[in-house]
């Protein structure tokens, strides 16, 4: 601090090299922005941010300009508003005027700035641009009409994902957010992570909505639907729903889906426990091998596009296992029909999930049994939401139900796997077990709970000591990645997200409206966690129970047939 | 005898006083104030090859082979005069050089056949060059005597079209290089930037910002390298000042260039050239290949510890990296988009080091003013802004070219005085001034000294100096049109003001040159509230947008609009074209005595709006023609014509 | 094609530095070598500097060299600078429109015509201005098109 201005004729303090826009939020004065993105550099294109800066003929934009002493500042003098809504009617000129058709209503940035500038009237009329819908991909639809070329999905898929699925191309008003040479986005390197449907402002970028093809199978006498929730899930639709944020509604979304018409309700943590037993018995085996590499996570289906597409030499060091979800799946494909006595193909098995990735991770050839997907359908949040509210139930009004047996977790070890550093946490929970027998004090390994995209640290596991590390956002994944294969940095376990901070930061989930969502929800797993008994995934009686009934051994026979897949090198196609 | 290399150093570093009298001789030989055979100099850069240059030397060689004949043709630049291309010169032993215009690959017979026999050739000539001690051609005028170059100042352009832009050595008995070589030997860093502050030198491109001051911003950035880039990206259309400066005399360019880089304390200079200017590219690699093997570029030049480097980077096409920001970016191998100002160049710029972007003719002042001294510089020109400029001068002017005039002079003196003025038949009505970025300047203002702050005073601009002239035959509207769809394509789209003002501006500006092809939709009021939102639009866009183009692109529109209101006026209410050269506000008719009745109009009119019976004169329904003019196009009788 | 790949290697090892700035002296050069850039030409290049196709794609279509179809066997430039526009470029790009049944950046079915219309290269003295294959031609009106554009086509013919 030291530096003073003037501000609309008040003075306030700033610090030395702070821009502008940072010195008017931290006091309360909101400047409208579309291109600034947290943590990353300005680009200062939108020009909404605009202010008038006296000694400056030109209106200045307010997120790139450093702040000088004494500067003499008008953040909403008519000048700068006329600005403004000028550069919002502009925008608007070439928007489809499809509001109340679009998928983003209600949550679109253009339409917020519309209304606090009391844009009234189609004051600017004009040819639109031609653009045509790409819905090639399973997971994500590009609509370019109703880009307005912000820029931030570029932004976030080069900086943060170190994808560059596209980038802006051509020049002008022929500018457009464009695969390499205009293909669909099936055909480029893009992952499915769905951080740039997170970062989009309007309805450019949405997933692909598959939750009205359930209305066939819903209700049909001769169907029956299941449904798995992830666990980043539950904890994530608070405020959408009207509850205080951060709470778990589990049992009342289970409730709601029952009525929904939905047979059977489990949890993808079922499948998180499973995966963490069977993969303590993959490191162990690796151990006994010695590799000079640590095992590395496959949980994340955006990751694995990702190392299947830039890491091929790092395949060998993958985890075989299947993710989560797709455990599940498999074992309800495989078990629920014998069950029920019914076919295998009778089974409708939904995911609801906070990934979009794992929309593309249903359709791979290796998640198919019998030509037939293992799972038929992934949800999103987002859809989840529209689900409910279609529904009509009033949730306040019902009582929370309980998942049902045997695909549900009674621990938390599995609900961990929602957070970034949370399989690498749980693992080594069951890690502890095998090396000694006795299981460790969770507090023990808080210490990991930072909230840092790269976390590492060292376990003394009786004799043995294991080097743990968790990474999140794949651009600091190549980092790492990177150090690793120099030999730089040694680790024994490393558990990869895509998407920064992981699941609960999915690209399914309900659009941020600030920057804290993300830390209440993973305060809200930490105090799952906290608040449980059962802490370990093998000490979880749901799990011990299925081993017991069908699965044999961790790493037996039926777990090598059912639960392991095979991962391979992909080419980019372009 | 000194080899070549020697001498050619030795000359650029000593007085003319100091020379044997053999190094004398040898200096007039390479100055080409004698020649031993006659010498043929043909203008081949890209103004005289377009006009057909390369044909004419063929001619001359194939003349000259038929004949056995012993002469020099050697290539040159252009002295100006781009009307009047191909421009020829031919120098006898003991006489005077002289110049011929329009020299097509027929004339060159007839005028080398009168010349080698002692004849003054009837028609095409231009004038002869002042040589002492060299026979003059009896009833030619000087050329200094000729206004186009007695009212120019031509301290830049002097030696191009005189000079031959592929010998050093040339260059060197003229005096170059001797600016260079006292620069690294009597100069530190600073002193070369305090000496082109004090001789007022400003940026030609546009900017009119101090250059000295500039250096000064980056050589006082402390770094470990620091970048000096050449902007000879010139893709404002009209402007072509730069090419020429490049083709004619390109070591001068290049001896600017190691001039200010050696003033910010830089050893890697680049030259970024746009990729279609192939023959300026040739004639500078040539340049620079040259310079490489006498040591005048490379490592500790001639011992002075100062190592230099400079390449050339073709620019692939992009009007807006003419903006130094996007330019550094096209450098860097990005897409060039322009950058928000702070931080500047100069601090943070090419791979963020310290950069300056200087324009190509900034840099070929620097020469002159280092080897006559600051003083003698602000001795020209005005207080504010000494020197020269170079305007290129097109469109209904008697003769396009370029021009060289002292800051200060007037637009009057430069159209009028020097280049002709208006085309026979024809009155001027106003002069657009700096391009697609530039103003209207109406007949009324012709007469204002031409500098940066009078014309910012009027609400003018200089741009690059592109002065585009205007009769009663061109319509403004249609112009300022033009000039907006140019700048539509070749914004680069990152700012909204300007990536979607630049394509509403286009669109109010089309509809009010063409006919819509429903009437009732456009009304008078809606074309009129179409002129409003022009200037709101060019309000918001001047304010807010990122970077130059975006924020002078609405000049134009607002120059226009202040003094040209009536025209707009009557495109929009009236409907009409004053100069009548909007094709599609012409009133077609079909002249009754004719037609013949065949139909073909009829049947081709886009709107139907031609109506009439088979074998009798048919008729043109006013309200329904949309002026596009195919009736004109098809009709075999000539029957169609057009108020 | 066969030979296209090497070819685009070939080019590739005149670059051995794999830096950014090398990215636009690459597509000149691939434009230079094959009057196009390619898809093969963009993947190639994307892997050399360690680049994502799409930013090349991103900076290959931001500029005026780079063209995606193949040029046709005479390219026809036409200049529509200020000058030339106003000495008749539009008049002139309407009649090549009609006879050759191309726009600014198509190449004629038969391969034969390519066009392409430039912002001003810069000889404004003599509008209008139009280049084939490098050969100029200036101060032309409709007429001399309709001559030049025949008689280029007799001589393929």
């Amino acid at each position: 601090m030291g530096i003073k201005l003037e501000v609309n004729g008040r003075t306030i303090e700033a610090g030395k090299g702070e821009t502008i826009l940072s010195a008017l939020n931290r006091h309360g004065m909101h400047v409208p922005t579309i291109c600034s993105m947290k943590d990353l550099s300005p680009s200062g294109a939108c020009r909404m941010c605009v202010v008038e800066v006296e000694g400056h003929d030109k209106l200045v934009p307010a997120c790139s300009f450093p702040i000088e002493e004494s500067m003499k500042i008008l953040s909403h003098s008519p000048r700068v508003l006329r600005a403004r809504k000028t550069n919002v009617e502009l925008l608007l000129s070439n928007h489809p005027d499809d509001c109340l058709y679009c998928e983003r209503n209600g949550s679109c940035e253009l339409q917020s700035l519309s209304e606090d500038l009391n844009i009234r009237e189609r004051r600017i009329p004009g040819k639109r641009s031609p653009y045509k819908i790409d819905k090639s991909g399973p997971a994500i639809v590009r609509d370019p009409a109703k880009c307005i070329l912000c820029g931030r999905c570029v932004r976030i898929c080069e900086e943060i994902m170190s994808t560059s699925a596209f980038d802006f191309a051509h020049r002008g008003n022929e500018l457009r957010i464009s695969t390499t040479f205009e293909k669909s986005l099936n055909y480029s390197s893009c992952t499915s992570c769905g951080q740039c449907l997170i970062a989009c402002p309007t309805g450019a970028l949405i997933e692909h909505v598959q939750f009205p093809e359930l209305e066939e199978s819903i209700h049909a006498p001769d169907k029956v639907v299941v449904a798995q929730l992830s666990p980043a899930l539950t904890i994530s639709v608070a405020e959408q729903l009207g509850f205080k944020p951060g709470t778990d509604l589990k049992g009342l979304i289970i409730a709601v889906l029952r009525r929904y018409g939905f047979d059977f309700v489990f949890e993808s943590s079922f499948g998180g426990d499973l995966m963490i037993v069977e993969q303590a018995e993959v490191f162990e085996e690796r151990r006994k091998e010695g590799r000079d590499y640590p095992l590395i996570t496959s949980s994340c289906p955006a990751w694995i596009h990702f190392i299947e597409q830039y890491y091929p030499e790092l395949l060998p060091e993958l985890s075989p296992l299947k993710s989560p979800h797709q455990l599940t799946g498999t074992l309800i494909r495989e078990w629920l029909p014998g069950q029920l006595d019914r076919g295998k193909k009778e089974i409708v098995s939904v995911v609801i999930t906070s990934c979009t990735a794992a929309k593309t991770e249903a359709r791979r050839v290796e998640m198919t049994q019998d030509g037939v997907p293992v799972v038929d359908m992934v949800l999103t949040t987002r859809e989840l939401v529209r689900m409910i509210k279609l529904s009509g139930l009033d949730l306040e009004q019902l009582e929370p139900e309980l998942p049902d047996a045997p695909f549900y977790s009674s621990g938390s070890a599995g609900k961990l796997t929602g957070v970034a550093g949370g399989e690498v946490e749980a693992t080594l929970r069951s890690l502890y077990h095998k090396a000694t027998g006795k299981e460790i004090s969770p507090s023990k390994l808080h210490r990991f709970r930072i909230h840092k995209s790269f976390r590492e640290m060292t376990v003394m596991a009786g004799k043995r000591e294991i080097r743990m590390g968790s990474v999140s956002g794949l651009a600091n994944a190549v980092a790492l990645l990177e150090e690793i294969k120099s030999g730089k940095r040694k680790l024994d376990l490393l558990e990869v997200m895509a998407c920064p901070d992981g699941c609960i930061n999915g690209g399914g989930q309900a659009i941020p409206v600030d920057e804290r969502v993300n830390r209440t929800r993973s305060k809200a797993i930490y105090d799952l966690d906290n608040a449980s008994s059962i802490h370990s995934a093998h000490g979880c009686p749901s799990l011990q129970r299925f081993y017991h009934d069908f699965l044999g051994e961790p790493g037996g026979k039926l777990s090598r047939d059912l639960l392991y897949t095979v991962y391979t090198k992909r080419e980019v196609m372009l | 005898m000194q080899s070549e290399k020697e001498f050619l150093l030795r000359l650029a570093q000593l007085d003319a006083t100091e020379l044997t009298s053999e190094e004398q001789g040898r200096k007039d030989l390479l100055k080409r104030s004698t020649v031993t055979r006659a010498l043929v100099m043909v203008n081949s850069s890209t103004s005289g090859m377009v006009a057909g240059a390369g044909q004419s030397m063929e001619a001359i060689k194939q003349y000259v082979a038929d004949r056995s004949l012993d002469i020099e043709l050697a290539e040159t630049g252009s002295i100006g005069l781009s009307s009047e291309e191909p421009v020829v010169s031919v120098q006898l032993p003991g006489r005077t050089r002289i110049f011929f215009r329009r020299v097509s690959a027929d004339k060159v017979s007839s005028i080398l056949d009168d010349l080698f026999h002692q004849v003054v050739p009837g028609q095409g000539v231009i004038g002869q060059l002042r040589h002492e001690g060299q026979e003059a051609w009896a009833d030619v005028p000087f050329l200094d005597e000729i206004p186009f170059f007695a009212l120019q100042k031509r301290i830049v352009m002097g030696a191009c079209g005189i000079i031959d832009p592929f010998s050093f050595g040339e260059y060197v008995a003229n005096g170059g290089y001797s600016a260079f070589l006292k620069t690294i030997r009597s100069f530190t860093f600073n002193e070369v930037c305090e000496l082109v502050e004090e001789s007022g030198l400003r940026g030609r491109s546009g900017g009119g910002f101090p250059t000295g001051l500039k250096w000064k911003a980056a050589f006082k950035t402390p770094s470990d390298q620091k970048y000096l880039v050449c902007n000879a990206e010139e893709s404002d259309p009209g402007a072509f000042m730069d090419r020429n400066l490049m083709e004619g005399n390109p070591f001068q360019l290049l001896e600017g260039i190691s001039i200010a880089a050696y003033a910010i304390g830089s050893n890697r200079a680049y030259i970024y050239i746009r990729s279609e200017y192939r023959d300026a590219i040739r004639r500078i690699d040539n340049a620079i290949k040259e310079l490489r093997a006498i040591g005048l570029l490379g490592d500790n030049i001639l011992d002075s510890g100062y190592n230099l480097q400079i390449s050339l980077r073709k620019g692939p096409g992009a009007f807006v990296c003419g903006e130094e920001t996007a330019l550094i970016a096209s450098l860097e191998g990005r897409r060039g988009m322009p950058s928000s100002k702070p931080p500047y160049p100069s601090s943070s710029g090419y791979l963020g080091r310290p950069t300056v972007v200087n324009n190509v003719e900034t840099l070929s002042n620097l020469p002159v003013i280092v080897r006559k001294g600051p003083k003698w510089f602000r001795g020209i020109g005005s207080e504010k802004c000494p020197g020269t400029k170079i305007f290129s001068v097109s469109g209904r002017v008697a003769m396009a070219g370029l021009v060289e005039v002292p800051m200060g002079c007037t637009f009057d003196t430069i159209v009028n005085d020097i280049l002709g003025g208006a085309q026979k038949g024809r009155e001027l009505k106003a002069l657009h001034v700096g391009g697609p970025l530039g103003c209207m300047v109406p007949v009324e203002l012709m007469n204002v000294p031409v500098s940066y702050e009078n014309l910012k005073e009027k609400g003018l601009v200089m741009g690059s100096g592109g002065i585009l002239v205007m009769d009663d035959k061109t319509c403004v509207v249609n112009t300022v049109r033009y000039f907006m769809e140019y700048v539509d394509k070749q914004s680069c789209g990152k700012c909204i003001p300007c990536r979607e003002g630049t394509r509403r501006m286009a669109e109010i500006l089309g509809s009010i040159t063409r006919k819509p092809e429903d009437e009732e939709d456009h009304t008078s009021l809606e074309r009129f509230k179409g002129v409003m939102q022009l200037e709101s639009l060019a309000e918001v866009m001047k304010d807010t947008s990122l970077c130059g183009l975006g924020q002078n692109a609405p000049n134009p529109v607002m120059s226009t609009l202040k003094y040209f209101r009536n025209e707009y006026e009557e495109h929009i209410f009236k409907r009409k074209c004053p100069s009548n050269s909007c094709t599609e506000l012409r009133s077609w008719f079909i002249d009754v005595d004719m037609c013949t009745g065949c139909s073909i109009c009829a049947k081709r009119c886009p709107s139907e709006a031609i109506i009439g019976t088979a074998r009798h004169p048919y008729f043109i329904v006013q309200e329904k023609c949309i002026g596009c003019g195919i009736c004109y196009e098809v009709c075999k009788f000539s029957a169609v014509y057009y108020k | 094609m066969e030979n296209h790949a090497s070819r685009i290697e070939d080019i590739l090892r005149r670059f051995p530095q794999i830096k950014r700035n090398a990215l636009i002296p690459l597509l000149q050069a691939m434009q230079d070598e094959f009057g196009y850039i390619s898809e093969e030409a963009v993947a190639s290049i994307g892997s050399h500097l360690s680049l994502p196709t799409s930013k090349v794609y991103g900076l290959a279509t931001f500029y005026n060299q780079f063209t995606f179809s193949p040029r046709g066997m005479y390219h026809v430039v036409l200049c529509n600078g200020t000058s030339c526009h106003m000495g008749g470029a539009g008049e002139l790009l309407n009649e090549i429109t009609k006879l050759l049944e191309i726009i600014d950046g198509e190449t004629t079915r038969d391969g034969m015509f390519s066009l392409e219309v430039q912002s001003c290269i810069g000889a404004c003295g003599q509008s209008p201005v139009m280049a084939v294959n490098g050969t100029y031609y200036s101060g032309i009106g409709v007429k001399e098109v309709r001559d030049i554009i025949k008689q280029y086509r007799e001589d393929a013919e």
